[in-house]
């Protein structure tokens, strides 16, 4: 009972944060809902049992990922949108789509719910177990070959993030 | 029953991050209500050391902070893969050991990499003027 | 032990925890500035009650009248938001911080620790798995508190005080997690409980088993990282007053402007009780006389090791100069950055050897 409660209100405010992100024009005030939306979906982790997936989505989504994007609206020193007279043809089409597109996904979801079957909330924990070890096992014995090229990915993106901050200079 | 029930251990934290916002609004609010309010324009403005402030403060600012939250977030993801490293090295012993140090080494010619193309000096002239 | 009691437990004690906590703030004012006085041949706050005892609670006074002033231009809604993120932030992390086994009020057993699960049947208490990472996150979550500040405040020393504060943050947060590793290797786990009970005994015949010994590495990156992330001396590169005025807290008046000293007061306790979590082991300390006396010792222990922190904390204060921001950042990055991986290394080789016990 108290956990259907939890993750109504959590999934609302995660739902009112990303509405919200659309609807602000000021891109801060959109970062920030941003925030709000990630830290819900850890919360969502949590309660689903799954600990240590949540505290990771608070440190790097939360925490880096989105600092970045302060920073980046901060240093640009980006300002409110301007507000356009907006296509008629987004209106016509847009809403009409995005009420389509739910209901389809609504349906689906409906139809082949027996397939899925229900997630008992709090079901991911072991009686006695951290599932971060869980996690960790299945990470560094049957998922390694995937864990090491993650680090061949960072080695990528730090090339990349060099080779774009840097590019000025030959110019 | 309180042992098989997971989630309950959370929520005194929840109770607490409610409490701390709770008290954060409520000093603010009582700051807001107690302390008087004689705004005048001059007290208003900025502060900038007593002078009439110039331009705006938002300027555009340096790549280099930029580049510091880049490559925050790399790191930030190589740290992330180590916790649940650590937690279970003892049992992996010597194979943990290895994996791990293929691991730390591939991002370490990230590292260097980044110190030899002076992105984390902050003396390096930000442009070469030519 | 049903629900209800164990909720009705939980918050009698974060009442207590925050009554404690924010009292220990105002006292770690006082102390500052008497220590400061003495260590600057003054004698600091002497007028407001004997030895100037009373004198924070006159400061809260004094804050919480002051003009709220709110200056032109600023965007109002992150205005007010940063100092209360900042603050709020500072509160939660006290919540998974254990400070004792268990203690029995009435017949109901409680644990020590706002988030513990008294376990009927077994010595130890329960505690969440990740109690460390969510200290992480939230640390992680405060330094929005510090970058709206400046950037909302429309002030050029508030914006740069921000910058370099968010920057420095995120430096050295990253020294900060990856010292950490060390222990949790050596430890085996997240939890907090777990990490103190592993440090239980002793070595020889009279070493306590802290992590300190074996990772006097870390702990040295740990303790430099976190002064830097609490922003305090000589790391207060942001709000240094003789180029930036006050930092990101420039404009800001009243209790808000308080606001970011508590937040900043409270991150200095928490730094401290992870340092003596992780490596001074924890409540752990020699245990006399009778049940009573028994059942308190390892909360004062506790108190004891964090209060040695915050002397250390205003010791350096008193003693060493500023930083260049240049440093600064040479430091984090070529200097803690790379310890921190060796330090990982070594100890991971070490345990891979010796370690299978």
């Amino acid at each position: 009972m108290l956990h259907q409660v939890l993750f109504i209100v959590f999934g609302a405010i995660c739902v009112a944060g990303a509405i919200n992100l659309v609807a602000q024009r000021h891109p801060i005030n959109s970062a920030l809902s941003l925030v709000v939306v990630m830290g819900s979906l850890a919360l969502i982790y949590l309660l689903l049992g799954a600990e240590f997936v949540a505290a990771v989505q608070v440190i790097v989504y939360a925490g880096a990922i989105m600092v970045l994007f302060v920073f980046v609206i901060m240093l640009l020193n980006a300002g409110a949108e301007e507000r356009t007279q907006g296509s008629r043809i987004a209106v016509l089409i847009g809403g009409p789509g995005v009420a389509v597109l739910t209901g389809v996904i609504v349906w689906t979801v409906m139809r082949n719910s027996q397939q899925f079957g229900g997630v008992l909330i709090g079901s991911m924990v072991e009686q006695g177990q951290d599932n971060t070890h869980g996690i960790a096992n299945l990470l560094f014995k049957d998922f390694l070959l995937p864990f090491e090229v993650t680090s061949v990915l960072i080695l990528i993106a730090i090339m990349g993030a060099v080779v774009l901050a840097a590019r000025k200079e030959s110019v | 029953m309180l042992d098989n029930n997971y989630f309950i251990r959370y929520l005194p934290l929840l109770i607490q991050v409610g409490v701390g916002i709770a008290l954060a609004a409520v000093m603010v609010t009582l700051s807001h209500l107690l302390g008087k309010h004689k705004w005048t324009p001059a007290k208003n403005s900025p502060y900038e050391c007593g002078i009439t402030p110039t331009g705006d403060a938002q300027g555009r600012f340096s790549v280099k902070f930029y580049m510091v939250a880049m490559l925050f977030i790399l790191f930030d993801v190589e740290a992330v893969f180590l916790y649940p490293w650590a937690v279970i090295a003892r049992k992996l012993g010597m194979f943990g050991f290895w994996e791990m140090l293929v691991y730390i080494g591939l991002v370490l010619v990230g590292f260097f990499y980044i110190w030899k193309k002076g992105m984390i000096d902050w003396n390096k002239p930000e442009r070469n003027e030519a | 032990m049903d629900t209800q009691t164990f909720l009705i437990a939980a918050i009698i004690k974060i009442a207590l925890v925050a009554f404690l906590l924010l009292t220990g703030v105002a006292y770690t004012t006082w102390l500052e500035r008497k220590i400061i006085g003495r260590i600057q041949n003054r004698w600091g706050p002497t007028r407001v009650g004997p030895f100037g005892l009373l004198q924070p609670l006159a400061d809260g006074i004094k804050f919480i009248l002051k003009e709220d002033m709110v200056p032109d231009n600023v965007h109002k809604g992150l205005y007010i938001l940063a100092p209360m993120l900042a603050l709020s932030m500072a509160l939660i992390s006290i919540a998974v911080i254990p400070f004792g086994e268990t203690i029995t009020v009435n017949g109901t057993q409680t644990a020590l620790q706002i988030t513990g699960v008294p376990q009927p049947g077994q010595p130890h208490p329960g505690d969440i798995n990740i109690g460390l990472l969510i200290i992480l996150g939230v640390t992680s979550i405060g330094v929005y508190g510090i970058a709206l500040a400046g950037w909302s405040s429309n002030s050029k020393y508030a914006l740069l005080g921000s910058l370099r504060a968010s920057a420095q943050m995120i430096s050295y947060e990253l020294a900060l997690g990856l010292s950490l590793v060390g222990v949790l290797i050596l430890a085996g786990s997240f939890s907090l409980r777990a990490i103190v009970d592993s440090q239980a005994g002793a070595w020889f015949w009279h070493i306590p088993r802290w992590y300190i010994f074996p990772q006097l590495i870390a702990f040295f990156v740990y303790l430099m990282a976190a002064y830097a992330e609490t922003n305090r001396i000589p790391f207060d590169l942001p709000e240094a007053e003789t180029e930036l005025v006050a930092g990101y807290h420039t404009e800001y008046s009243a209790m808000k402007f308080a606001m970011f000293f508590m937040a900043e007061y409270l991150n200095m306790i928490t730094v401290s009780c992870i340092a003596t979590l992780l490596f001074f082991g924890g409540w752990h300390g020699p245990l006399f006389g009778p049940p009573l006396l028994q059942s308190l010792l390892p909360v004062f222990w506790f108190a004891a090791k964090i209060f040695v922190f915050m002397f250390v904390y205003i010791w350096i204060r008193g003693t060493l100069p500023r930083f260049r921001y240049d440093q600064l950042m040479a430091f984090g990055w070529k200097f803690l950055l790379p310890l921190a991986i060796a330090n990982i290394i070594v100890t991971s080789f070490i345990v891979a050897v010796w370690g299978h016990s």
